[in-house]
């Protein structure tokens, strides 16, 4: 469970996160819907500790994320971007991370595997085409398994097959009982797999509802359309 | 914690060459040079220790760019979100890449100073220093070295980029090594100059008698002063870390 408590975030002038204040339940798939810049990335990095809250506070399972000891057991995250290093290979990359949390490395060969990187798991990074880039940013977050998960765009550079796993990963991960919170622009591929939604739009929080609840007898694109415009 | 960092320092392509170029560089200009004095070529005052350690002004610069790149990676390349997702707590992070980059840097920094000072000794034949001139003189260029790189860390942390951190460095530290320090006039000031502050005890700052060359500190409080400039670096590195968003 993720609570995020009036939680602003203030550059110079601009209001990027405008007191937003939800909780992002275990056992099912959150989807985060916003229009590009709606804030979306920059609280996923405050959930993480990355950006200071300018006010408010997020609590991961009761507790502030800087305390929690070794955090990537606890929440396992996707940010935008790849984050592993062009010169270090997969297994280098997640070698070193599963050493700061005290994951044990069998875990890096296994994910590897699971992610399908193993052929490649000894190559550079700087080489690997987004997809796999991808697959590797998740198996970051996987690596401590985690009961929460976070993805920001996880779709992005991956092929159909890869998408259709993914889903099938997050949904099974939420059957599970983990708290799933994945964000998109994709607004089918939310449908296709979040059951429940948070809509983002210039750092509101303008809807926190069940999927079916939210979509009524629209079609979820105009709903999500017609609430961002303010129609 | 320490084990992580250090995973990801050899894990970086730029770590080898910068540690291998540190003792080759140093080494190889101490053999030549004293090569050189052995030949009777040297001309002006002698001093065995200054063949034995001017290498190091060269042979300092991959040590520096190892210890720049140490931090200016991470955020080259995003890695820095990735760490600090792990290591949540930005003083147990940050103590943790000074930890293992001290490591790196203190061993790296004995071996440089080890090849230099017995290639020239060697090449020096009989015009070699005494031990006992020598052993406290290679100290303080371990010393040095360390702290020269540690300082390197806290500023490369400070502006959060490599690029920019050897911009700044690079320069003075090759400016340093023609002889900053000794420029008259200017002297007043740019003897206090990081790398400055480390050639008393290394035997470049020119005779400590003859005033034209003689500094306003001794051997081992210019190293005093060197670690004073080490720790502001890391203290500025630590607060802009702090609180700054990553």
């Amino acid at each position: 469970m993720l609570e995020l408590r009036n939680l602003s975030k203030r550059y110079g002038r601009v209001l990027a996160v405008d007191d937003v204040t939800c909780a992002v339940r275990p056992g099912r798939v959150t989807g985060f819907l916003g229009p590009n810049g709606a804030g979306k990335s920059t609280t996923m990095r405050m959930v993480l500790g990355l950006d200071r809250p300018s006010a408010g506070q997020v609590l991961v399972n009761g507790a502030r994320y800087r305390d929690l000891r070794d955090p990537l057991r606890h929440v396992g995250a996707l940010l935008e971007g790849s984050q592993a290093h062009g010169g270090r290979s997969a297994y280098q990359h997640l070698r070193w991370l599963a050493r700061s949390n005290r994951v044990p490395t069998a875990r890096v060969h296994e994910l590897l595997g699971h992610v399908g990187l193993g052929d490649v798991a000894h190559q550079r990074v700087g080489g690997y085409s987004l997809g796999m880039r991808q697959r590797l940013g998740i198996a970051a977050a996987l690596l401590g398994d985690p009961p929460v998960l976070l993805f920001d765009e996880p779709t992005n550079g991956l092929d159909p097959a890869g998408v259709r796993w993914l889903r099938e990963t997050l949904r099974s991960f939420a059957a599970e009982g983990r708290t799933v919170l994945v964000s998109s622009h994709l607004i089918s591929e939310i449908e296709l797999t979040a059951d429940h939604l948070l809509v983002l739009a210039r750092g509101r929080l303008l809807a926190d509802a069940p999927l079916e609840e939210f979509r009524g007898t629209e079609a979820l694109e105009d709903a999500f359309l017609r609430l961002v415009s303010g129609r | 914690m320490i084990a992580a960092e250090l995973i990801k320092l050899r894990t970086l392509r730029s770590t080898p060459i910068a540690l291998v170029l540190a003792v080759l560089v140093s080494g190889g200009l101490s053999a030549l040079l004293g090569s050189a004095a052995d030949d009777g070529k040297m001309i002006g005052e002698f001093d065995p220790l200054f063949v034995a350690f001017y290498g190091l002004t060269l042979g300092q610069l991959p040590l520096v760019a190892f210890a720049v790149l140490a931090v200016g990676s991470e955020y080259r390349s995003g890695t820095i979100r990735a760490s600090l997702a792990a290591v949540p707590r930005r003083a147990r992070f940050f103590g943790a890449k000074v930890g293992a980059a001290l490591l790196v840097l203190a061993a790296t920094a004995l071996a440089t100073v080890a090849v230099s000072v017995l290639l020239a000794q060697t090449t020096l034949g009989t015009r070699r220093a005494a031990l006992g001139d020598a052993l406290p003189a290679a100290a303080g260029a371990w010393l040095y070295l360390t702290l020269i790189g540690l300082f390197a860390l806290g500023f490369a942390t400070l502006v959060r980029s490599s690029t920019v951190a050897l911009g700044v460095l690079l320069p003075l530290l090759l400016l340093g090594s023609q002889g900053l320090g000794n420029v008259p006039g200017v002297r007043v000031v740019t003897q206090y100059l990081p790398d400055q502050l480390g050639w008393v005890v290394m035997h470049l700052a020119g005779p400590q008698g003859d005033p034209r060359w003689a500094r306003d500190y001794g051997p081992w409080s210019g190293l005093a002063l060197l670690a004073l400039w080490a720790a502001a670096a890391l203290v500025a590195g630590y607060t802009s870390l702090h609180r700054r968003d990553a």
